[in-house]
């Protein structure tokens, strides 16, 4: 009874204090999670979708209007959305949300980056010097990212800092246990030649030893055109590979182009959250993505 | 295990044929035996020699697990994004100008350049000053002159949705005004910029915004600036206090995930005192007149923007239009070269003027649009002067086609062509533009 009675107190000061903060994350795979380890305590939107590509989009008002709004952006930094965030930081009249304060947060600040070259030379395209910002594609970096965030929610919202501690421990053990699974199911995918739409898929090639052997992009961020991807097929002659991967809003036509010619598999993985039908949480993206690479083998 | 194989190999050469044929199937047994031991001795090896190679690996690579240590600064790591754009272009034309006829321009306006030649190089210093304030200069760098176009300061620390910013800016006022020419989405101005601004309105003064807190971006803002750029005039700049006021508010929202759209209306004042502008007159001279008054000037505009999904790397459209109209009333000196008729004379003008454009993204890195410009002389009186200035009532017009390839996000290749029919009696149908527009460095994000 008591503890019922506690349940409810409880229930109605979370009431009191719903949506106490106001979370714009830059792509869906923050916004989930950030939904993660605050659960109903906070109102969280994404400013992309998973069939936007995060490197081009427009500093549209609808966006600026929710920046003006937010208590914490959850980005993935490193520069990937340096063609439009600046913009929504400077324009909406924000204090919190500005780079150097707690309600910015970048998701590439907590982890290893991969692809650190240093070397700024836009003659190797729209090259990213502090490292590959495609972070998210191993669940791994999920965990630091979480670990970091919730200290981060719980600064911006002290009164509820047992919550997001609780849920983030709840959330690591799940995901722990869910990446050991993936990593079992994705034994007959070690090795496996793939060939990648942008550099997308280095954090998950890194993670399930997939074996990168060539880049639909003549250089990063540069579209293939034809000339480049029959070049491409005839490197494929000598070095074969078994998987196209591309993301949900990169353009099917290059990666069926080729699948068609060197007959292999192009596989459209959710690449993020709501990527897929299947991609409707973070669980779901990992799930999806192998169930993919594996049906890509058959 | 390989001796009896051999052994068993060697007697089956040796003996007869009838013998050959007793041993066959037991030596085909054999060999796959032999073949499938070897497999696996090979694959035993391979993956010993994969086990030592891997955990040499992970000894020579940085621990995965550890903490992304910061780059050790090498002194300039607070160097401002530093931005250079390059600009130029080929154009064939008629020569000479053909200034809008029936409208008051900037004097300054020079005849657009034919053959090859060189645009504005801009280049684009910007940074946080610190953890209150950003700072951007812009600077035209041109033949034994750098121009100032931009230098200012902007808030970052006000909250409530303000932001102030202070110094030269382009003026919030419309929506190509705050473009630079390298963001425009054809090789020239449009007829309605080309008469009201010049090139833009650039403000010396201060300018307050506020978004306001609500999902729907709606934003309010008041200028006030010296008003010594056109439609002011630098005399009408020389006084205490603002020589040029304007407020602004713009909305905008989401129309699904596939349109975006931004609505504005803008007004701005100011009060030029001898602003020049040159007219052909009735006698055809190309005579310069002073103009000291009021002028006033209303702005409509109005953008959309359709990407599939709000995806617009692959295909978008964006149609943009905005209409004005301007009153001024004062008076003004005809003609007031120093051997000139220098009469003065009353001036009052009731003018309006409008463009369209829209641009479709059809591959990758392939655009074209089309714009239509046009401008309607409305009410004008020049009072004692009319028999010199008043010209019949006339149009301006102007179509212009453009196509542009863009081989990465950093250049750009144009071809335009234009009918220009913004002068009475004197149109020019076959202009053509060729055009590049490179950027150089750390190039901030264009406003939607």
């Amino acid at each position: 009874m008591l503890n019922r009675f506690v349940f409810i107190v409880l229930l109605l000061a979370a009431n009191t204090a719903n949506a106490a903060l106001n979370v714009l994350a830059c792509e869906p795979e923050w916004a989930a999670l950030t939904q993660e380890l605050t659960g109903d305590l906070a109102r969280v939107t994404s400013a992309t979708t998973a069939r936007q590509d995060p490197h081009h989009i427009e500093a549209r008002p609808s966006l600026i209007a929710r920046a003006r709004n937010a208590d914490l952006l959850v980005c993935t930094g490193a520069e990937l959305e340096i063609g439009w965030l600046p913009l929504l930081q400077r324009e909406a009249g924000n204090a919190r949300i500005q780079p150097g304060q707690a309600g910015y947060f970048a998701a590439a600040d907590q982890v290893h980056l991969l692809e650190k070259s240093g070397n700024a030379d836009r003659a190797q395209g729209d090259v990213h010097p502090g490292g590959n910002p495609h972070l998210q594609a191993d669940p791994r970096n999920l965990l630091k990212v979480a670990n970091a965030l919730a200290p981060r929610l719980a600064e911006l919202d002290p009164a509820n800092t047992a919550h997001y501690a609780a849920r983030n421990q709840d959330f690591q053990k799940r995901m722990s246990a869910a990446i050991a699974r993936w990593e079992k199911e994705a034994a007959p995918l070690r090795g496996v030649a793939v060939v990648v739409h942008h550099r997308s898929w280095s954090y998950l090639a890194d993670w399930l030893s997939l074996k990168v052997v060539a880049d639909l992009e003549p250089k990063p961020g540069i579209e293939p055109s034809v000339a480049s991807l029959a070049s491409l097929l005839e490197r494929l002659r000598a070095q074969p590979a078994r998987l196209i991967l591309r993301t949900a809003y990169q353009s099917p036509k290059p990666s069926e182009w080729l699948a068609e010619r060197a007959v292999i598999a192009a596989v459209e993985l959710p690449y993020t959250v709501g990527g897929s039908a299947r991609a409707t949480d973070l669980f779901g993206l990992f799930d999806d993505t192998l169930a993919k690479l594996k049906g890509g083998l058959k | 295990m390989f001796k009896p194989t051999l052994l068993a190999a060697a007697l089956a050469c040796a003996l007869p044929l009838p013998a050959l044929a007793v041993s066959d199937a037991d030596l085909a047994a054999e060999l796959a035996k032999v073949r499938a031991e070897f497999d696996q001795k090979l694959k035993d090896l391979q993956a010993s020699y994969e086990a030592r190679l891997k955990e040499m690996e992970t000894r020579v690579a940085p621990p995965a697990e550890a903490a992304p240590t910061p780059s050790a600064s090498r002194g300039n790591d607070f160097n401002p994004e530093l931005s250079l754009i390059l600009q130029g272009s080929y154009a064939q034309r008629k020569a000479g100008e053909r200034r809008p006829t029936g409208f008051l321009r900037d004097a300054a306006i020079g005849a657009p350049t034919r053959g090859f030649s060189l645009g504005d190089s801009e280049l684009i210093l910007a940074a946080n000053v610190d953890p209150y304030f950003r700072g951007q200069a812009t600077v035209i760098l041109a033949d034994g002159q750098a121009n100032v176009e931009e230098a200012w300061f902007q808030t970052l620390s006000l909250d409530r949705g303000l932001t102030l910013k202070g110094g030269r800016f382009l003026s919030g006022t419309g929506y190509a005004n705050e473009q630079h020419p390298h963001a425009w989405d054809f090789a020239d101005n449009s007829l309605m910029y080309q008469t009201l601004f010049g090139e833009h309105l650039a403000q010396d003064g201060l300018q307050l915004k506020w978004l306001a807190p609500s999902d729907t971006f709606v934003e309010l803002g008041l200028e006030a600036g010296r008003g010594a750029a056109f439609p002011g005039s630098s005399n009408g700049g020389d006084k205490n206090g603002a020589g040029s006021w304007a407020l602004f508010g713009h909305i905008g929202d989401d129309f699904g995930d596939s349109n975006a759209w931004r609505a504005g209306l803008s007004w701005l004042s100011a009060r030029p005192r001898d602003r020049e502008s040159r007219i052909l007159d009735q006698f055809g001279f190309d005579t310069r007149n002073q103009f000291s008054g009021r002028s006033k000037t209303w702005i409509a505009d109005f953008i959309w923007k359709w990407a599939p999904d709000g995806n617009p790397k692959a295909r978008n459209f964006k149609f943009q239009s905005e209409i004005f109209q301007r009153d001024e009333e004062g008076k003004l000196i005809y003609d007031t070269a120093a051997t000139g008729a220098n009469t003065p004379g009353a001036y009052r003008a009731r003018q309006s003027g409008w463009y369209a454009q829209g641009v479709y993204q059809f591959l990758p890195r392939w655009r074209a649009g089309l714009r239509y410009d046009r401008l309607n002389s409305g009410s004008l009186d020049y009072g004692a002067n009319n028999a010199a200035l008043l010209p019949a009532a006339y149009s301006p017009s102007k179509w212009s086609l453009m196509a542009d390839w863009s081989p990465s996000e950093f250049s750009r290749l144009r071809l335009q062509l234009a009918r220009d029919r913004a002068m009475q009696g004197n149109p020019d149908d076959q202009q053509i533009t060729l055009q590049y527009i490179h950027s150089l460095g750390s190039h901030g994000a264009h406003k939607f």
